[in-house]
């Protein structure tokens, strides 16, 4: 145990990262031109109407017009039906329906569709994905996650960390987020993976990836996707291919507990059948994708059953459109 | 009259500035988002201070100077550098420093706490670099950017003062902007004296009045006071109440007070006797024999004189005719912000809105974004007018 310790020990302090490292912009686009990198910024939605105006106008500003780092802004959405493709088209984002990205591979609901159809869609060698529903953004969300990239070959995926202090109606509360990351994955990650347990923030939406990574990698399609990635990087890659940055405050929107139960059902059905598939746990049962929650009026109690099977996608490089697109 | 060494601009060169400002919405628009996110209560403005003087660093200015005021202030250097052209907003908003500044943005709209007054006004001050070069137009008179502290309350533009007493330049002319109203059309500020009066109940309660509502009696009757005095005056002077307030709880009689006002007039003197009135108001309610033992304390925390460019003044003259080339009806109406300090100086200055918006000082103000490039085509046909040099107010 003091030997992962150690080598927890060491990676922090050669792999974690301030986002206040990288503040000279032309610095990073002269390291960025000079490495022959392209990056793509890649923004899921499903109706965030509210806060993607915002997200677009910032990074386009500061990370297209008045800096060129970036090479292009890409919303793929989910099936909005408020304005959100909209309003991010009138400020210069290149929008996409996930269900008209590879049609023939029909279209399934959830955020993880859309990490996965990006990467056949945008052109970048590194993409970044930033969740749409940052009520604080700044370039920082791109910057710090793609510059370690930039500046260290040897790393391949960059998860972010912050404080994350919740939005009420009018006033911040200053703790309180990662609830699923502390009640869930860090347990189960200090029984299986403890190397793992390294990443502060391992279920945050924000992180960047070299290209030649994510076309190898399943994609959940639902609440699993960033699990299920940081156990299959690990195991191919290791330890060593991570770095996380610090963000310093991300402000967002509250979920309910409920919603957090679903998204602890998704990301346990990920992690188990990564057990099995890596042999860690053997002679598992067939698992149900029954979730069930109750729903209470004083003295009524009202069982809901939700089907949620984590459906997942192929490694992108299998699909003979993608080598043909990207010329792999 | 005005010195003008070259003809007006035209009505076409106006509107093709308007269009041409478009091209830089998202970089207007992020600054807006950013300069409205940094809390700026008065007096605590400085990191909005040194958000705005980092954005004139990454514009590559070179003279950028910040004060002990809390002011910042960037020089865009002229062709010939004669004279010096100041164009100002107010750093400071409303809002505390625990407020949620967050910005909303929409298809047509942005909304948050302090957009209107003042972040769209910072915005265009640190996107104006851009916005010069988009229009390839360089001036032969010194530009100084100069975002301002302390505007509000008992800041009393003390940022503005600050920096006109202690500038080695002669200033000979500026635009002061607001994030709305546009079409706001302000050449002239009104005389202001801004107070408090502070009322305390001594002693054991006594009277009815005393044991029920505290110094809730004496306020009232303050606000009473003031109300006759606003019946006798003309339109032209007016005692405005902004906070009222003596809290205590349910049942307990409050025993300290407050009571906020704003005296306005054209007319120093009325400014003067008005002042004067309230003091006699605040007197008559200090110990009074057996009735309340009320002591009433007047402040006065903010001033200002009155001043007037004029209508028919060139630079007013030319702003009107901006604006109806832009469509836009100018509102006339007089101004207690930064002006003020400018018109006592006797330099010719205004006071411009650079879009519409609605429920300024609430938690949702909005701007409208499409009437920004009216504003901003404004405030450039203006500083190319006052480029060619106009006379002292």
């Amino acid at each position: 145990m003091a030997e992962i310790d150690d080598k927890i020990g060491r990676w922090l302090e050669k792999n974690t990262f301030h986002h206040s490292e990288f503040w000279d912009m032309q610095e990073l686009v002269r390291a960025k031109e000079a490495a022959g990198l392209t990056i793509s910024l890649c923004i899921p939605t499903l109706n965030e109407e509210q806060t993607i105006g915002k997200e677009v106008i910032v990074f386009k500003s500061e990370l297209m017009d008045r800096y060129p780092f970036i090479d292009e802004i890409a919303v793929i959405d989910s099936g909005s039906t408020d304005r959100t493709l909209e309003i991010a088209a009138s400020y210069g984002a290149d929008t996409y329906r996930s269900a008209e990205i590879l049609p023939k591979h029909g279209f399934r609901p959830g955020k993880g569709e859309n990490l996965w159809k990006a990467i056949y869609q945008l052109k970048g060698d590194i993409i970044c994905y930033v969740d749409a529903d940052i009520k604080n953004i700044h370039p920082k969300f791109v910057t710090g996650l793609v510059a370690p990239l930039i500046y260290r070959p040897e790393i391949q995926y960059v998860k972010a960390f912050y404080d994350r202090p919740l939005s009420s109606l009018d006033s911040l509360k200053p703790t309180g987020g990662g609830r699923v990351t502390e009640i869930l994955v860090r347990p189960l990650f200090s029984l299986f993976f403890p190397e793992l347990t390294a990443l502060i923030q391992p279920i945050s939406g924000e992180y960047a990836v070299r290209r030649k990574v994510l076309e190898e990698l399943c994609f959940p399609v639902g609440y699993g996707v960033e699990t299920s990635h940081l156990i299959d990087v690990f195991q191919t890659w290791g330890l060593d291919a991570f770095a996380q940055t610090d963000l310093d405050k991300r402000v967002h929107r509250n979920q309910s507990t409920t919603d957090l139960g679903r998204m602890a059902f998704g990301i346990l059905q990920t992690f188990l059948k990564r057990l099995r598939a890596y042999g860690i746990v053997k002679d598992m049962p067939e698992l149900s994708g029954l979730f069930r929650q109750f729903q209470t009026d004083h003295r009524s109690y009202e069982l809901t059953v939700r089907e949620m099977i984590e459906e997942e996608r192929p490694p992108m490089i299998s699909l003979p459109e993608y080598r043909k697109r990207h010329g792999r | 009259m005005s010195l003008l060494s070259e003809p007006l601009l035209s009505p076409q060169t106006i509107l093709s500035y308007r269009d041409e400002l478009r091209k830089l919405r998202e970089i207007l628009l992020a600054n807006v988002v950013m300069a409205g996110e940094i809390p700026a209560p008065t007096g605590y403005e400085g990191r909005l201070t040194r958000f705005l003087g980092d954005r004139f660093i990454e514009s590559g200015l070179e003279h950028i100077f910040e004060d002990e005021a809390g002011n910042v202030a960037a020089l865009l250097p002229g062709k010939v550098g004669a004279r010096d052209i100041v164009v100002a907003a107010h750093l400071d908003k409303i809002w505390a420093e625990a407020e949620d500044h967050t910005v909303s943005v929409g298809a047509d709209q942005m909304s948050g706490r302090g957009l209107a007054d003042n972040s769209l006004g910072v915005a265009v001050l640190a996107t104006m670099p851009f916005i010069l070069e988009r229009l390839g137009i360089e001036f032969d008179s010194n530009v100084i950017l100069l975002g301002t502290s302390r505007s509000f309350g008992r800041g009393n533009l003390r940022g503005m003062r600050y920096f006109l007493e202690h500038t080695d330049r002669e200033i000979s002319s500026a635009l002061c902007l607001e994030g709305i109203e546009l079409g706001r059309l302000s050449f002239s500020s009104l005389g202001m004296a801004r107070g408090e009066i502070f009322v305390e109940l001594s002693g054991l309660g006594q009277t009815v009045e005393e044991n029920t509502v505290g110094v809730l009696a004496v306020l009232q009757r303050l606000v009473s006071g003031i109300i006759e005095i606003n019946r006798r005056e003309s339109p032209n002077t007016r005692i405005l109440v902004g906070t009222v307030e003596a809290v205590s709880g349910f049942n307990v009689p409050p025993r300290f007070g407050v009571l906020r006002f704003e005296i306005r007039s054209e007319d120093a003197a009325r400014v003067a006797a008005v002042e004067a009135e309230i003091v006699k108001l605040a007197e008559a309610e200090s110990p009074r024999g057996d009735h309340l033992a009320a002591r009433a304390r007047v402040e006065i925390i903010a001033q200002r004189e009155p001043g007037n460019l004029g209508e028919n003044h060139p630079l007013t003259l030319e702003a009107r005719r901006v604006l109806q080339i832009l469509g836009v009806t100018p509102h006339e109406e007089p101004s207690i912000s930064e002006l003020a300090a400018l018109l006592d100086q006797g330099i010719p200055a205004l006071t411009l809105g650079i879009t519409r918006g609605r429920d300024r000082h609430t938690p949702v103000e909005s701007i409208r974004l499409e009437p920004i490039f009216d504003g901003l085509a404004q405030v450039v046909s203006l500083l190319q007018f006052m480029d060619g040099g106009i006379q002292a107010a």
